[in-house]
């Protein structure tokens, strides 16, 4: 497969001396106007990359942030066209900045895999990250999404094992996504110097990039994982800080951008000092 | 019966398949744990100590074999074939949970594991498993919607007094699906000690054939019953469906004897024509929800509804795979009947043969109202009756008007 954008984003940052920032946020949350201005925003605030998740009645790997931002998504009248025209319209002023969609595969599944990922690429999305088709299940989805060009980034966990690591790693593309702790989004890493081993073990299988994400809510956090990593991936903190700018009626605020904004703003300049202790 | 060629009891294959149904669809932090428990699951099966373990208790703890008794007089009223109760509703705890909950303590014991969870709707998984759990010292924790802690006082009392920890699903609606995700969630953050007893044959592969086999039971009693008594198979078997497992056991030993009709009952709730129901085969659509793909009751986006049904039993919006595949091949018709006709059912059998039933078997129950006429005088129908109805005395009190 030809050179994609993740491709090339990492390789930048891996030039700048500094891991990728990718940056999760879900589609129409809290409302598609603002879910908009977010997406928008997050390039120049620092963001490398950028997931957006798919909004699912049943997230069944989320914590309690991001299950409370599906909701409030679906809540709203969030529906699958939405998030591709938020794709869409993001494209009309950035072609740079790699899209992941994330979420779960029933959506998907009811649309037809290979027509989605059509109308998908068509959008200006770079590939996938769905939480519930293992490698056993490639067939599905991620062989039709790499025949169109795009990524499918899988997760790798601390029970994928050495044995198991290689069938994981075969169809994946663009980076690999460890997720650090055995547990769902949001929850908190215990030891971030058994994520470095990690990370190191996974390097031992494959020359992609390595992200690691689930459980990293700070920029000091963020500069001791990207020592080891390629990229950090960051969600529920995010997804919080959106919370906690609605009002009483959970309705956005003009705070609402600006406090996703200056979150990413702070891990960026956590990624940043990563390499330079 | 017929050869192997040509059985339709061999699924699912080797990746967990019922024709496009079943499968695995889960988080990769699980995968390496269920590709794990079909090790184990394969092994105890060729196991010969682990089937007698079953056995004894079986007979001596639920008190199995359940009796297969001929409802005369329900026979007489409705002038039709000869009907049959296959009766595993008089098992230890009141339901055929119970033998599905035997079977996998005794897998997560030879697994070696501390820690059992569970998801319940109605309560009755709960209860079962927190009473297999109570048997082998094992701590338990039920993950049930808020909303059925709530609608189901007396089975979260029953399951405190057995030492179960109750965790109440706040997420969603707080019905059974709700409770699932929880329970998924708790098996992802606790991977090494954990157990995760599914109730119904669904989820991810190989739980719907797991489950299936230790219900099959309830159908492999009533071959050996019904030959004793009849001297021959019956001519239709009845059973109610909500994920599946009382309805799987008692078909799956006759799947292959043709002339045996077989009819799975939905729950149609307050009709089909909206979304107050839970008939997923008969008005949803297929999808991947929970690690199995099936039929799912969802709206255009892809989106899981929440369903109805007067029954908390038969209340969640998906079905075990292997009835997908049933319904797709045309070996068993599903049927919806309404939450009306259920409780005009129950409270039919509770007069005619002094028994009072599950709403769940209600159901199942209705449709036998309606199918017996239609059948000849020396036919024979078997419905399995697969819960009793003390559970359900009060909210049944409550629709019909009595002070309660």
């Amino acid at each position: 497969m030809s050179e994609t954008r993740i491709d090339r984003r990492f390789k930048a940052c891996a030039q700048a001396g500094r891991p990728a920032l990718v940056t999760f946020v879900t589609a129409g949350d809290p409302d598609l106007q603002t879910s908009q201005a977010i997406l928008n925003a997050l390039p120049a605030a620092g963001a490398d990359v950028i997931e957006l998740g798919m909004p699912f009645s049943d997230p069944m790997a989320e914590g309690i942030p991001i299950q409370l931002g599906n909701q409030r998504a679906l809540a709203g009248g969030h529906t699958m066209d939405k998030t591709l025209d938020m794709v869409r319209k993001f494209r009309e002023q950035d072609q740079e900045t790699p899209i992941l969609l994330m979420g779960y595969y029933n959506p998907i599944y009811v649309r037809e895999p290979k027509k989605f990922v059509e109308v998908a690429r068509e959008a200006g999305v770079d590939g996938f990250i769905i939480v519930d088709i293992p490698a056993e299940a490639d067939d599905e989805l991620c062989i039709p999404a790499l025949e169109a060009g795009l990524n499918f980034i899988r997760l790798a966990t601390p029970t994928t094992d050495d044995k198991r690591l290689p069938a994981v790693l075969a169809n994946t593309s663009g980076f690999v996504y460890y997720v650090s702790v055995t547990g769902i989004t949001g929850a908190n890493i215990k030891d971030t110097g058994r994520v470095a081993d990690a990370v190191n073990r996974i390097k031992n299988h494959t020359d992609l990039p390595v992200a690691v994400g689930f459980g990293v809510k700070t920029a000091d956090q963020a500069a001791t994982i990207g020592k080891d990593a390629d990229g950090v991936v960051v969600g529920s903190v995010l997804v919080n800080a959106i919370r906690e700018s609605l009002d009483d009626d959970g309705k956005a605020t003009d705070r609402t951008v600006k406090a996703v904004t200056d979150v990413v703003a702070d891990l960026a300049s956590g990624c940043a000092r990563a390499r330079s202790a | 019966m017929n050869d192997m060629a040509n059985s339709i009891r061999t699924g699912p294959d080797d990746r967990g398949h019922f024709g496009i149904f079943g499968g695995r669809y889960v988080a990769e932090t699980l995968m390496p744990l269920i590709l794990d428990l079909e090790r184990h699951y394969k092994e105890a099966k060729d196991d010969p100590e682990f089937h007698a373990e079953i056995e004894s208790l079986n007979k001596h703890y639920t008190g199995r074999p359940s009796p297969l008794y001929f409802a005369e007089r329900l026979t007489e009223e409705l002038g039709g074939a000869k009907i049959y109760f296959k009766r595993d509703e008089l098992n230890h705890t009141g339901s055929h949970k119970i033998n599905n909950c035997l079977g996998q303590i005794l897998l997560a014991k030879r697994m070696g594991k501390t820690r059992i969870i569970a998801e319940t709707g109605a309560g009755q998984h709960g209860v079962a498993t927190a009473t297999v759990c109570a048997r082998f010292g094992l701590p338990c924790v039920v993950y049930m919607g808020a909303t059925d802690v709530e609608r189901q006082k007396p089975n979260v009392f029953r399951m405190k007094l057995l030492g179960a920890e109750i965790v109440p699903v706040t997420a969603g609606a707080g019905t059974l699906k709700d409770a699932m995700n929880e329970a998924l969630r708790d098996w992802v953050t606790n991977v090494d000690d954990t157990y995760y007893l599914i109730g119904t044959a669904a989820g991810p592969h190989p739980y719907p054939e797991m489950v299936r086999d230790f219900q099959s039971v309830i159908g492999t009693e009533l071959r050996e019953q019904m030959m004793e008594a009849e001297g021959r198979l019956p001519d239709a078997l009845v059973a109610a469906v909500g994920g599946g497992s009382n309805a799987i056991g008692l078909f799956h030993p006759f799947l292959d004897d043709k002339d045996v009709k077989i009819y799975g009952v939905e729950a149609g709730g307050r009709g089909l024509e909206g979304e107050e129901h839970c008939a997923s085969l008969t008005a949803g659509k297929p999808g991947v929800l929970h690690g199995n793909r099936t039929y799912l009751l969802q709206d255009d986006d892809g989106q899981i509804l929440e369903g109805h049904s007067i029954s908390a039993g038969l209340d969640y919006p998906g079905i075990g795979p292997e009835h997908s595949w049933l319904k797709e091949i045309g070996r068993v018709e599903y049927v919806p009947v309404m939450d009306t006709e259920a409780l005009d059912a129950f409270q039919m059998l509770t007069r005619v043969e002094g028994i009072i039933p599950a709403l769940e078997p209600a159901h199942a129950l209705a449709h036998v109202v309606k199918l017996a006429p239609q059948m000849d005088k020396d036919q024979i129908l078997v419905m399995n009756l697969c819960g009793r109805g003390d559970k359900d005395v009060f909210a049944v009190g409550q629709m019909l008007g009595f002070d309660m």
